[in-house]
């Protein structure tokens, strides 16, 4: 046997990326500068709607160090002033004659360096003729409201209804049921903020016609699909790099006009040409995420048993329908809203509307909706569980799809893979000592002070996704991986998944080292390379798990078992007389008669069975047969200042269940960025326009990400509940805490004021909104 | 525009440059001595990915100009580590995953060394006090300061040898 150890699933190997990170070695997209390089910045409009009547690039391109000015009418006659957008929408590059929101590209400067492309943005004019806004979409879908898009043929603000369940028995139910609880909810604007902003290098190789992007990422093979398509440019000469990248969250998955602009540029005047946009028009321009606002409805028996549920949404896109949603869920996942909880019957309608906003619908570090959905099914059971006067973990046991249930076919259609609620919930109960905190705060209530305990026992929903329903643009969403065993029994894994920080290199490697019996020290992964790695979908939606996680432990297999023929070579037996045990191919009976990998990858290249190929490599492209189901449950207690509405976090509980567990160290590390990006819209984000559209949120000054400072020492616990379906029974975790924390704090929140009659705030639950409340229930102090 | 010719020592190196005055000492760190370890991640002086220790103290390299730093001496991460050694700090963030897409570490590093520095033994509190102005949006903080802490154990193991290490030459 080997002397290295193997370290494969459930190890908490240290990542292999870091060594170059923490040395500031790493290579983002800013960081690469290529000889002749041209700096490219936009001019972007301070109206959210308004006619361009003149574009005046004169005094711009008579500065020093000015090489161009690109506007729409240039583009269109390139055929590129549109793009198309995921969802079968069309998006503005540049306008040609008005713009639609606020910051929105209006034309672009090249220059030599980034101040000179910074001076020359503000040298050109632009006319504008301001038209009224349309900012509410409740507004945008009465008779007579301004059209955002009079470029489509449909004359309304209205772009879609999609609806999930059954309307009829869902209805009956309502109307026969003991108790009905409803609410509105609204789930704001919020945006994913990486730390590392969007942008590209674009080159364009005039001798080998080839053009190569570097390019924040998260999904470069579909976005090179999306690049030929749109450019006509064969898809051969196009390469894209995804190099290291700051942080994703979704936020780069949709294609910018940046990008596109960018390209024309370099193709255009020959140069490279690197684009990197600012945090203001980061936060101002790019892809936003929610903005759903929700009508949900419980229908309940009086002793707390949930029988369906009904829900609509008015869901505001902003100008274009830029969501980053497979192709036949424009609302995304969000129908999986009837949650942990068995009912009879649900209905789910969703109507997507323009507004003069910017354009978008992607994930938040989360699966497409999901956090949307949870939110709604979690505050609704504690809503019901108010109106009927029982405790919310008591009504959630009560309701929770029982271990035997699974696989469970859910009333909007998704068939749940594997979960254990009760143990899970119970778990997180004990741990936290549920009892004793009741009493503390009915203690504490006596004395007028303001404790809330909250609870969220959430089912998350990722991994898309299986091909017959599954596909963006039509390109199924499959994930692949290519493994390659050298002679000397080291291997390459590349894969067609994109990390931006969730460890990639080392948990693929783990799966290789788990499947093959290679130490994971020998074992490189590489992505990001459309020229070199597999085809796959990109890193979203925690979907690199269920995906190419699959993938990467079917193509080792394969590896095996063609390992298993040389090994039987080798051994002078048969094969059938092998079994792969301990990491290894012993003779059954004869344990110490035996093959490792290492000495089988060796004679894969110099001693292989007759009629075998040589080499040891093998390819797949996994098509998962479902989705997978994480879960978990979490309890938050909060202490509530009613001197100044603040609320403080005293704990948070996370009990997570993502099934097998590659990395116990960075699944624990993935959800502590969750939770906090869970915490964040809970209690601080929020991207607020003013009457004219303007945004009033547009930098780090005025929207407040979580510093260490507000953030609390997240504890974390686990149970593991397989998937039934995935070659290793993982699940995915990078999004749970996300979807799962913002209704634990609500619900803390709401808890801690029960008594005064709240039931129900909307995020974020800011100082100042909270401080009125107290005000209005005359507990401020 | 016109320039203005600066020295500054940067990681133990000197460097004699002409500069526009304009010019953030972040773009020259990054554009002008090609150290790309120092990031950008705003442009309201709130995320600091640029921190860099300016004779010795921290700073956010995108908030002082190129030409203020004229005669100072100049640490960026890719100055932490010594004769192949990893800084202590380094190490911390390696051993307690305390990075995920590593963007905010470069600077969020500085910051650790700079409090350790002046504070060998921080509490918690402390530590969470003194990265308040460096934000992280993958990680959640606690292996954050976890690797601060590792940082803060082994420096007062090795103290004889690892005094002095921040701060250039
Ligand atoms: S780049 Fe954000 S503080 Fe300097
Ligand atoms: S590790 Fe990604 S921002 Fe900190």
């Amino acid at each position: 046997m080997t002397t290295t150890p193997i370290r494969g699933l459930g190890h908490p190997v240290k990542r292999k990326e870091d060594p170059r990170f923490i040395r500031g070695k790493g290579t983002y997209v800013d960081d690469i500068k290529l000889p002749g390089m041209l700096f490219l910045d936009i001019v972007r409009s301070p109206y959210a709607h308004a006619r361009i009547k003149r574009i005046d690039p004169s005094k711009a391109l008579a500065m020093p160090g000015v090489v161009d000015v690109i506007t729409g009418a240039e583009l269109e006659k390139a055929g590129l002033a549109w793009m198309p957008t995921l969802m079968s929408d069309r998006q503005m590059v540049l306008p040609t004659d008005r713009v639609v929101y606020y910051a929105q590209e209006v034309a672009a400067v090249v220059a030599t360096d980034r101040y000179t492309a910074a001076d020359a943005v503000l040298a050109v004019e632009v006319e504008y003729e301001p038209l009224t806004p349309v900012l509410d979409p409740f507004k945008a879908l009465e008779p007579g409201a301004p059209l955002v898009r009079p470029d489509r043929e449909q004359k309304t603000n209205h772009i879609w209804h999609w609806e999930a369940g059954d309307k009829e028995k869902t209805d009956r139910i309502f109307q026969e049921a003991e108790v009905v609880v409803s609410q509105d909810l609204y789930i704001p604007r919020i945006h994913v903020c990486s730390i590392e902003t969007c942008g590209c290098v674009v080159n364009y190789d005039r001798a080998t016609d080839k053009l190569t992007i570097w390019m924040t990422s998260q999904a470069p093979h579909a976005h090179r699909t999306v690049f030929s398509l749109v450019s006509g440019i064969p898809e051969h000469k196009i390469r894209i790099i995804s190099p290291d990248i700051g942080g994703g969250f979704g936020g780069k998955v949709p294609v910018y006009p940046g990008y596109v602009i960018a390209t024309y540029a370099a193709l255009k005047l020959g140069k490279p040409i690197k684009w990197i946009e600012d945090r203001s028009e980061n936060l101002q321009a790019d892809s936003f995420a929610r903005d759903y606002h929700i009508h949900a409805e419980l229908a309940a028996t009086r002793d707390g048993r949930i029988r369906a549920m009904r829900v609509h949404t008015v869901a505001d896109h902003g100008a274009f329908d830029a969501a980053a949603n497979p192709s036949k869920f424009p609302a995304g996942l969000f129908s999986v809203c009837t949650g942990s909880y068995d009912m009879e019957a649900a209905h789910v309608a969703v109507d997507g509307v323009y507004t003069n906003k910017p354009p978008g619908g992607v994930a938040y570090r989360c699966s497409f909706r999901v956090t949307e959905a949870v939110h709604t099914i979690e505050r609704m059971v504690d809503i019901l569980a108010d109106e009927l006067g029982m405790d919310p973990a008591e009504i959630r046991f009560k309701n929770f799809i029982r271990p035997e249930q699974f696989p469970y076919k859910s009333p909007t259609g998704w068939e749940y893979d594997s979960g254990n609620y009760p143990a899970t919930l119970q778990k997180a109960l004990d741990a936290i000592g549920y009892q004793e905190l009741r009493r503390e705060q009915a203690e504490r209530r006596a004395r007028g002070e303001l404790m809330g305990i909250g609870i969220s026992t959430f089912t998350e929903i990722v991994g898309a996704g299986p091909s017959h329903t599954f596909d963006i643009l039509g390109i199924k969403m499959f994930d692949s991986a290519e493994i390659r065993v050298h002679p000397t029994g080291s291997a390459i894994v590349r894969i067609g998944v994109q990390t931006q920080g969730q460890g990639h290199e080392t948990t693929f490697a783990q799966i290789v080292a788990e499947e093959l019996g290679l130490p994971v020290e020998n074992i490189i992964v590489e992505h990001g390379d459309t020229d070199t790695a597999p085809y796959g979908l990109g890193t979203y939606a925690s979907r690199s798990t269920p995906t190419a996680g699959a993938a990467t432990a079917v193509a080792a297999r394969k590896i095996r078992e063609k390992a298993r023929l040389i090994a039987a070579h080798l051994l002078e037996v048969s094969p059938d007389d092998l079994e792969w045990r301990d990491y290894a191919f012993r003779v059954k009976g004869a344990p110490d008669r035996f093959k490792t990998m290492q000495e089988i990858a060796f004679a894969a290249y110099t001693n292989f069975p007759q009629g075998l190929e040589g080499g040891l490599e093998a390819v797949c492209y996994y098509d998962p047969p479902n989705l997978t189901f994480p879960f978990g449950a979490y309890v938050c207690v909060v202490d509530i200042d009613r001197g100044t509405g603040q609320v403080k976090i005293r704990e948070f509980l996370a009990v997570d269940d993502c099934g097998t567990i590659i990395n116990p160290m960075i699944v624990e590390g993935q959800i502590h960025g969750g939770l906090t990006m869970g915490m964040a819209p809970a209690l601080f984000e929020e991207i607020v326009y003013d009457e004219n559209g303007t945004m009033l949120t547009g930098t780090f000054m005025d929207y407040l990400l979580p510093t260490a400072m507000e953030t609390p020492h997240w504890k974390t616990d686990k149970t593991v509940t397989p998937s039934p379906h995935h070659p290793l029974g993982a699940k995915g975790v990078g999004e749970s805490p996300t979807i799962g924390a913002p209704p634990a704090i609500v619900n803390a929140v709401v808890d801690a004021l029960s008594h005064l009659g709240v039931r129900h705030i909307d995020i974020p639950i800011t100082p100042a909104k909270l401080y009125q409340i107290l005000v209005e229930k005359g507990v401020a102090e | 525009m016109e320039r203005v010719p600066i020295q500054l020592t940067v990681n133990g190196q000197l460097y004699q440059a002409e500069v526009e005055p304009r010019m953030l000492l972040v773009h020259f760190i990054r554009d002008v001595l090609n150290l790309t370890g120092t990031h950008i991640g705003c442009d309201t002086t709130s995320c600091g990915a640029c921190t860099v220790l300016w004779d010795g103290r921290p700073v956010k390299s995108c908030t002082v100009f190129a030409v203020q730093a004229d005669g100072g001496e100049i640490l960026t991460v890719e100055g932490l580590e010594r004769d192949g050694q990893l800084h202590p700090v380094q190490e911390g963030f390696w051993e307690e995953h305390g990075l995920q897409c590593g963007f905010c570490t470069p600077g969020m590093m500085m910051t650790a060394v700079a409090l350790l520095q002046e504070n060998p033994d921080p509490s918690e509190e402390e530590i969470r006090k003194a990265i308040a102005g460096n934000l992280c949006r993958c990680t959640g903080y606690v292996n954050i300061v976890k690797a601060i802490q590792y940082a803060a154990r082994k420096m007062r193991e090795t103290a004889p040898a690892a005094a002095g290490i921040a701060g250039g030459e």
